[in-house]
Order: C-alpha cells, then structure tokens, then sequence
C-alpha cells in the first residue's frame, strides 16, 4: 500500500516553524510521506502543491493570530479545485474560542499549542485513511 | 510521575555537556587561571569593577499599535524621563511589504507598527527630537531601508545625523535559519548589511549598526552551546564581509557590535555560556583578525530571560523560571536584559505581569546583592571547568560550520535548519516521555487546565488609517521622482557602491518600503528556502 501523504504547510508570514517542523518530523518517522512547504507561503501556492502532490491531509501551522482567516481561504481554495476530499487540520496557537470557528470553516481537526504528537499522528492517520486519494 | 525520584539528567547538562558528581582542582590542570575582569580574554567580565560602575540595563516591553498611538505611549515615556524607545514593526514591513498588498491584509499592524512611507516615520516621531533619544528597531531584512527612513526623518527635524543615536537589529543571517523575515539571497543582503556599517561608522557613528542575535536560534530548537557557536560563527561572516571591503579596519568595526541571546533554565551552563562566548569571542578578534586593542574584542550582550523555557500549564510557575534565569544572566555578565512576562507563553503580557517581570530584575538588582562583586563566581573549581568545556563545544561546532563551508552555505543548504531542527525535536521528545522533566508539564501535574490562548487582537480601525494615509501619500507625492529615485537604487544595486544614499533618496520621495524591495529584488532576487525539517 502506498504511503499516505502529508502537506505540512505555513501560510502568512510568521516565521514561528518549530511545532510545523517537530509535527513534520513526527509524521514521517510515523510513516507518513510528508511534504513541508517551509515558512511564508501564499494560499494559492499550498493549495497547489497539495493538489500536485496528491496528499490526503494538509496541515496548517499558524502562530501568527490569523489563523481563522488563513484556514478559510486554504480550504476555500482546495473546494473551488474540486479537491474537498482532502482533509485540511490546523495547528499552532489557538485560543478555545476559535476551534468551532475553525471547525466551522471546514478544518477536520484542530491542534492547539501542547498538543501531545500522539493525538495529533493518531488523528490524522484517521484522516488520511478516510480519504479515498490516500489509497489511490 | 509524580515521585520525587532525582530527574535522570543529573550526568549532562541540557546541552549534553557530561558532568561529573563533584569538582575540584583536578578539573583544571593546565588550565590557565582566568584574568581579572576587564582583562582580555574577558571570561570573567569586560569591566574591572563588575557591575559598580553601570549596572546591566533593564529593558521592558514595547507594545503594539498604529504610528499615532505608538507617538503618544513614546511621548508618555518621555514625559516619565525615559530615553529610549523600542519600536516593534508588525511583519508586512519586516518583510518588505506594502499594507495594501493584499497578501498580507490579515497581518498589517499585527506584531507591531506599520511602516510604508517616510510619512508613517515622521508620525511615529511627531514631536520627539530624534537628538534626544535612543531608539532600538527590531528590524532585520529591511533594516537598511529603515535607517534611510530615520536619517531621512531627522532631516526633516534639522537634526544632523551625528547627533542620533540608536540600533537597527540588521541580523540577517539567523532569519534565513529561524526568524524568517528574509527577502534577497545571503549575498546581496550580506552587501547591504555592510553598507549600513560603513554608513554608519562614517555619518551616523553613535548607531549601532547591528545586533548579532543568537536568541531566535534558540527559540528554534537550539541548544546553549549551538546558540553561542552559530551566533559567534555569523559575527565573523559579518567581520569577514566588512574587512573584505577593506574599507574599514576591525578597530572600527567590532567595537558596533553586539549579541543577543535567550538564557533559559539550566543554571550552570548558562552562565559558562555567556563566559565562554566572551572568552571565544575575544580569542577570535584577536587571533583571526588581529585586532590590537582590547576594546574592539570586547563581547557585549544583552538577553531575554523567558521564551521557549517557560510553559502554559502551570503557568505561574514562570514566574521562579525567569527569575533563576535572570540570576544566571548577571551571573554571566550581561550588559541589558528583558524578562518575561509569566503569561507569555499564552498571552500578551498584562499590565500586572509586565510589572512582576520589571521588580523581578529590580529584585535582584538592588536586594540579592548578586551585582555586588564581579564575576562572584570565577575561581568556582565546577564553573571554570564547565566554562572550558563549554568553549569546546562551541568551537567544535564552528569548526564544524567552517569544514562545511561557513554559514552562508551552511544557510542555503538547509545544514544549519537541520541542526536546529535535529535539536528541537529531541528536546520535544525528551519532554513528552519524560526524559527532560518540567514541572507542572510532564512532572508533578495537576488537573488544573492551562490557560487559555489569547489571540492578538487586530484594531480595524488602525488598519483603515494605515491603508488611507498610504493612498493619500501615493497621490500626493511626485511619481516622476519616485520612479527616477527607484531606478536609481536599482543602478546603484547592480553595481558596488552604498546603497544607504540611494535609499535615503528613496525616503525623500516618499518611496514605499516594498516598492524599494521590489526594485532590489529585480537586481538580487530571492532567497529560495530549503524547507528542511
């Protein structure tokens, strides 16, 4: 079976990659096949590079307080290239109050600041197995 | 784990660095006893008499806003008999763009104030005699565009360029391994760094040029000792570009620089950290570059104690984080200092907070007695040993940059993100099994739940006024001399002369940040990231 991949992806301009590279790291000793896009990435190249590389999951990671309108336009994006079947989660630091937002604009799972990499490998291996392009 | 079983780290410091169970004259033999302080190699201080001459200087948060409430907290400062200032620039201006691109919409005067045009600057010093004050920009990629914007708001207060005094951060090395406001290449904007000294040491001589920061590297993922390696090995890519000009000499040059770190919590090697930089510091200016004075390889630094060492569960207990921190700081040397606020992993600090942070270094300023003597601790059998070793270590690593091909290419190959990045995910996994023990995180836990994130709150209003003021000067101002000003830069960047004029021209005709960014990177380009991890 082919190795489910990941997009682990930065958008806006905060320069905070530590969690995103840690996540990143934890992923693919997981078994993940992951992309990283590095720091500073526009919407439309992420939304990109997720299509081009066919991952199952894109994982945002978001330290810069913009996160609500950052995932919005990710998932936005992905929907209007007719790629809804990938999963998009978000990460970095994000107040309680936000996650239903967050939830609401369509992320499938949200990992605020502390998050054990346990939880965070365990769900988006769910994800990625939901995802019909994963096994494709 | 809630027992009192001793943390099974006790044989290595956070670094790695093995420690034996006791010290004593043994641990040192050969080794040369450390010269007084104010003596070169400066282990144990740059000043003979410590800290009774000046004590370390205390400094505290900026805060965030627009041009028009920045003015007004400077004002209020300066009415209070403050001196400096601390300008905090939000992200678009960092990294070269326009608050009316809309790439960047969610992020104008997020982190700190929104600069564009010369008239952004002449807001934010409405008022203020630019000859009266000192003012620190945390400012690294358009650190050079920033100066001319200084210099060119000064002109306008009739205030001679010798008469200003203040620091542009202009450490462009570790953005492109951590920070992350880079914009061109490390060549080009190595040039640019080197033109702001030159600039400065001719016609601006009480600025300092630039503040080689080993702190974000830190904040990164790096340890103690590749925090001080990778700082001091920038500091001499930047010696190097300059005296490879040859236009300057290392007696003008270094006395302009200083360093920049983050103390976190491991005590000891802490302290050894900032003995040792000094010591190899020192040893470098003399030894690589000759240097005859003892004042230009003097190692001057200043610190945040806080950052990555502090946690959101338990949240105060940040607060004995960042004051053992703080003791380890003046017990290393430091020259100024900023402590965190305990609600900082999760927050914008309080009012409340912000106070706590400011008594704790009063605290022990003026009760602990701590200040009282010079390097209290030279002669200690454990610390000089942990000094020798620490300085080891450090030169190790810098070898180890150098067989690699120095910092540059340690940079664009991703070598050094590695390192960091090897670094930060052992130090995570160390916390989460337990290895590394946090109290209150992985340690001695509570059902208490952490506090939760507060987001940086965006002022609408603030953003309208920025992007209204930037349509009104982009109407106003003469296009005919801001496209011969633009063109200009460009020739000039294409060939080798000081690029500070050019700028400064730019600034005078109302040129904005990213149209001057976008003329350079036409000549540069841009610098490609190796998204390692």
């Amino acid at each position: 079976m082919k190795r489910p991949r990941v997009l682990v992806a930065k958008p806006g301009l905060d320069g905070h990659d530590r969690g995103a590279k840690i996540v990143a790291r934890a992923l693919r000793d997981a078994g993940f096949e992951v992309i990283f896009t590095g720091i500073r990435q526009r919407v439309e190249a992420i939304v990109a590079t997720a299509l081009q590389e066919d991952v199952a999951v894109v994982g945002l990671s978001i330290l810069s307080g913009a996160h609500v309108g950052l995932t919005t336009r990710v998932i936005e994006g992905l929907h209007k290239a007719g790629a809804d079947d990938i999963a998009v989660v978000v990460g970095g630091t994000i107040p309680a109050a936000d996650v239903p937002r967050l939830r609401a604009a369509g992320a499938a799972a949200v990992y605020p600041t502390g998050t054990p990499l346990e939880d965070i490998l365990v769900g988006v291996r769910k994800l990625a197995m939901e995802t019909p392009c994963a096994s494709a | 784990m809630n027992d009192f079983a001793p943390p099974n780290d006790f044989a290595q410091t956070s670094s790695g660095l093995p420690l034996q169970p006791v010290y004593g004259p043994r641990d040192r033999q050969g080794a040369a006893e450390p010269p007084d302080p104010g003596r070169f190699p400066f282990t144990r201080g740059n000043y003979p008499a410590g800290y009774r001459g000046r004590l370390w200087t205390i400094r505290q948060y900026s805060g965030f806003g627009t041009a028009e409430e920045s003015n007004r907290r400077y004002r209020y400062l300066l009415g209070q008999g403050g001196t400096g200032l601390s300008v905090a620039l939000d992200l678009p201006t960092q990294c070269g763009y326009d608050s009316d691109d809309p790439e960047v919409s969610e992020e104008v005067g997020r982190v700190g104030v929104a600069i564009d045009t010369l008239a952004d600057v002449e807001v934010l010093f409405d008022g203020i005699p630019l000859d009266r004050i000192s003012t620190s920009f945390t400012i690294n990629g358009t650190a050079a565009i920033l100066l001319a914007f200084y210099v060119a708001a000064a002109e306008r207060q009739k205030i001679p360029r010798n008469k200003l005094t203040g620091t542009i951060q202009n450490d462009i090395l570790k953005e492109y391994a951590s920070r992350g406001t880079w914009i061109w290449p490390p060549e080009p904007s190595l040039r640019l760094i080197a033109d702001t000294i030159e600039f400065c040491a001719e016609q601006v001589p009480k600025f300092n040029a630039i503040s080689v920061a080993g702190a974000h590297f830190r904040d990164a993922g790096a340890s103690a000792v590749q925090e001080m390696a990778f700082t001091l090995a920038d500091g001499v890519t930047y010696c190097d570009t300059v005296l490879a000009r040859g236009r300057m000499t290392i007696e003008q040059f270094a006395p302009q620089v200083s360093f920049f770190f983050y103390t976190h919590g491991d005590f000891f090697e802490e302290i050894a950290k900032y003995r040792a930089g000094r010591r190899r510091w020192a040893t470098i200016v003399k030894e690589r570059y000759h240097a005859t004075s003892d004042k230009a390889a003097m190692f001057r630094f200043g610190c945040v104690s806080g950052g990555a060492s502090l946690y959101a569960p338990q949240a105060r207990n940040n607060v004995i984080r960042v004051a053992y921190e703080a003791m380890a700081s003046v017990l290393g040397g430091v020259q100024s200092m900023f402590t965190a606020a305990w609600d900082e992993p999760f927050a914008l600090p309080s009012e409340e907070s912000a106070t706590l942070a400011l008594r704790t270094q009063q605290i022990l300023a003026y009760e602990t007695g701590v200040a009282r003597v010079a390097d209290p601790l030279g002669g200690s059998y454990f610390v000089e040993a942990l000094t020798d070793a620490t300085e080891a270590g450090i030169a190790e690593i810098m070898a180890d940059l150098d067989a690699h091909g120095g910092m540059v290419r340690a940079i664009e190959d991703g070598y050094l993100q590695g390192l960091i990045a090897d670094e930060a995910y052992r130090a995570h996994r160390d916390i989460e099994d337990g290895t590394r023990p946090v109290v209150g995180v992985n340690r001695f836990t509570t059902d208490e739940p952490p506090p939760d994130i507060q987001a940086y709150e965006l002022d609408p209003d603030g953003r309208e006024g920025q992007l209204k003021r930037l349509a009104r000067i982009k109407a106003e101002r003469d296009s005919a001399a801001v496209r011969t000003a633009l063109a200009e830069l460009a020739r000039a960047a294409e060939g080798t002369a000081n690029l500070m004029d050019p700028l400064i021209d730019c600034a005078r005709a109302y040129c904005t940040v990213g149209e001057m960014v976008t003329a350079l990177k036409a000549v540069w380009g841009e610098f490609r990231q190796p998204a390692v991890f």
